[in-house]
């Protein structure tokens, strides 16, 4: 019988979901993942965290609780570096350490380590880690490899037209070419926010209270780190008087210099998690960029579970009239 | 130009020495206070950790009084330490602050960056020199480390209350006084005849502690709320998983002294609880833990300050640590509300159940 991986919907899920997925599937791999966030997921994941860890890694745990007696494995690499001398965060590197302490049934856990940190190290490598588990065949691995970075590639130029994670992996399950005219740039006439803020913060709507949907509703342009091609937010990371060591990080603050010089933004939006360490830093530098250079619409949402959605969406409201006023 | 840096405990004792050696003037900060900490904290990020609301703070003070270039050792991740330069000197740049920086990197990638920034501080001075200055600072911080081992096992046997302390203030003074590498042997004979003389008990029963966690809170007494004072007093003798001049071979020299116990070992004996370093002493404080429970001591404190992200992913870690290996273990969160009374009452309760583990083995044994 196949056996089955479990991927828990959170972390990095939203960043590179489509390459571990293929590249496990081709190896004849089953996979499922956990549901969206809801309140059994984050009530669980509360439950089994320290107080003092943050929010999306609580959550994080909730999906894994979440996978638990339904799956063979849990996809869950311990992910020290994606990208040549930069890291994630240390509660990455920490966490499927942290997750074999707080649950004690947990099924094995693939925790191989993606480590780029040294620029002549190879994800192939990475993978294949991974990928010997299931199949002895070198070869087959490494065409596995192959067909997952494709559908990385095509998953990205997806978020690039400006479509959102959940609905371009949709886009991709049942290889539809065609896309619907909503899946252009830009969907209304409305003005153009950029929301900045780690994917696995922004795109989960539990967490983030549907901010992109109810923007949207609002007829309001959502663009964010995603949405752009990675040589443009590397490049405006580099106004930065040393190099970044994080990576979220760089796509936060790369975005943000990029969408502030851009004249169709219109405001931006600020997302981070209650208590996040990098954020801490790379926020106050975003922040005092912005007040020293141009005077725009901000707002700064800090998430928590206990975050209550009225407090939001009245800051929301309140964000977007100065918006449109300032639009005249 | 004069030269300043963040307080973390005695740390300045060894960088005073050491750029004075070289004829740099220095201005250190005023001892951090309360005051230090409400000028920091106010123009900090609320979440960034409690060293660099300090370290802000600090500057700010030390430029009140002279001080115009600002010394900070970088870092490459993964945890804030390595950025807390850009972003403090951000922030004091928008207050108005006049400041010259000079981060010393680790010289992993620009060697002769590294050596153009000392050269910077220093001046023309020969190599030669430089060396021997770091030698001679890194012999304070022996000296300071070794004197303060003396305090910790004296103060819970101590028969007058407070004349350990006493005793350890004087001897301090003396290493702070010693201006040549010469002294620094005198100086240290006579300020561990200070600490002998201070009266013990030797066959009082003390619960012994070990002592885990963030580095600078661990050594420094304003942020950890004298923790180590404490629970002397409360007659436990307590050990610390890092010392100060270990800090400084580990980041300022790179490990190039060899020799001295290192947080390698520390971080051997962290798996299989925690596999992979996570960022500033994460992993030892793990390892240490297993460590010291093997020694067969009673119990560990990890301190950590609020948000802290390596100590945090410990934190969620020990518990299954102290379970298997038998050892209770409390930990201590600090921020800038963390009050005196609190903190004593939790030890307290602390050391009462070590206490009555203590009993229950000797009745035992
Ligand atoms: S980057 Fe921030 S939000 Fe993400 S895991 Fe680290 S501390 Fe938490
Ligand atoms: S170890 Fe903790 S206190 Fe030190 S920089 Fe990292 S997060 Fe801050």
């Amino acid at each position: 019988m196949k056996p089955t991986v479990g991927i828990p919907r959170a972390l990095l899920y939203y960043e590179f979901f489509p390459l571990w997925n293929t590249f496990l599937k081709s190896l004849g791999v089953s996979t499922c993942v956990s549901p969206c966030t809801n309140k059994r997921i984050l009530a669980n994941g509360l439950k089994n965290s320290v107080d003092e860890a943050c929010l999306p890694i609580k959550l994080a745990m909730g999906h894994v609780i979440e996978l638990c007696g339904k799956v063979d494995y849990i996809f869950l690499p311990r992910i020290v570096s994606v990208a040549p001398r930069e890291y994630i965060c240390p509660k990455f590197l920490g966490f499927p350490d942290m997750v074999r302490n707080a649950v004690p049934n947990v099924p094995k856990l693939i925790d191989a380590n993606i480590d780029l940190y040294h620029p002549r190290s190879k994800a192939q490598k990475n993978l294949h880690e991974i990928g010997k588990l299931f199949c002895s065949n070198p070869m087959r691995i490494n065409r596995a490899h192959k067909t997952a970075c494709q559908s990385l590639i095509s998953y990205k130029k997806l978020l690039q037209e400006n479509i959102l994670p959940e609905a371009a992996m949709e886009i991709m399950a049942c290889k539809e070419i065609v896309f619907k005219n909503k899946h252009s740039k830009y969907d209304s006439n409305g003005p153009t926010i950029a929301l900045i803020g780690h994917s696995y913060n922004i795109y989960d709507q539990h967490i983030s209270m549907d901010i992109i949907g109810r923007l949207k509703k609002l007829g309001v342009n959502v663009v964010t780190a995603e949405t752009l091609p990675e040589e443009i937010v590397r490049q405006g990371a580099t106004i930065l008087p040393k190099k970044l060591f994080w990576t979220l990080g760089q796509q936060s603050i790369g975005s943000a210099i990029h969408y502030l010089s851009d004249p169709a933004i219109s405001g931006i939006i600020l997302v981070s998690s209650f208590g996040c360490g990098p954020d801490a830093l790379t926020g106050e530098l975003i922040e005092r960029y912005i007040h020293r250079t141009r005077t725009i619409p901000f707002l700064k949402l800090t998430l928590d579970e206990h975050t209550g959605e009225a407090g939001v969406i009245t800051r929301l409201e309140a964000f977007l009239d100065m918006v449109y006023w300032k639009a005249g | 130009m004069k030269v300043t840096f963040p307080h973390m405990g005695y740390l300045w004792i060894s960088l005073k020495a050491m750029l004075e050696y070289l004829g740099v003037e220095v201005q250190e900060p005023p001892p951090t206070t309360k005051k230090t900490l409400i000028l920091g904290s106010k123009h900090a990020p609320e979440f960034a950790c409690l060293p660099l609301k300090l370290n802000l703070g600090n500057f700010m003070e030390a430029a009140e009084i002279g001080a115009d270039t600002i010394l900070m050792a970088g870092g490459c991740g993964p945890c804030r330490f390595g950025y807390y330069a850009q972003v403090e000197y951000d922030i004091l740049q928008d207050l108005g602050y006049k400041y010259q920086l000079v981060v010393v990197e680790p010289p992993e990638k620009h060697i002769s960056e590294f050596l153009a920034r000392i050269r910077y501080i220093t001046g023309g001075r020969p190599w030669w020199q430089v060396i021997n200055a770091i030698r001679f600072g890194y012999m304070k911080a022996r000296v300071v480390d070794d004197l303060e081992k003396l305090a910790q096992w004296r103060r819970p046997r101590e028969i007058t209350p407070g004349s350990t302390d006493q005793a350890f203030s004087s001897a301090l003074q003396l290493i702070i006084k010693a201006g040549h590498p010469r002294d620094i042997p005198k100086a240290k004979l006579q300020g561990t005849h200070l600490m002998n003389q201070v009266q013990v008990d030797e066959r009082k029963p003390v619960v012994k502690i070990g002592i885990v966690g963030e580095i600078y809170t661990l050594l420094e007494p304003f942020t950890n709320l004298d923790v180590e004072r404490h629970l002397g007093r409360m007659g436990a003798e307590v050990n610390r998983s890092i010392c100060l001049s270990e800090w400084i071979n580990d980041h300022l020299f790179m490990g190039l002294i060899k020799g001295t116990r290192s947080s390698k070992e520390a971080r051997r004996a962290a798996p299989p609880y925690l596999n992979h370093f996570v960022g500033g002493h994460g992993q030892e404080s793990v390892g240490s833990t297993v460590l010291y429970a093997k020694q067969g001591y009673d119990g560990v404190i990890q301190l950590l300050p609020f948000t802290c992200m390596p100590e945090i992913v410990a934190q969620s870690i020990l518990p299954g640590v102290s379970a298997d290996l038998d050892i209770p273990v409390l930990t201590l969160v600090v921020d800038e509300q963390s009050g005196d009374a609190g903190t004593i009452t939790r030890l307290e309760a602390f050391i009462d159940l070590l206490n009555r583990k203590y009993q229950q083995k000797e009745v035992l044994a």
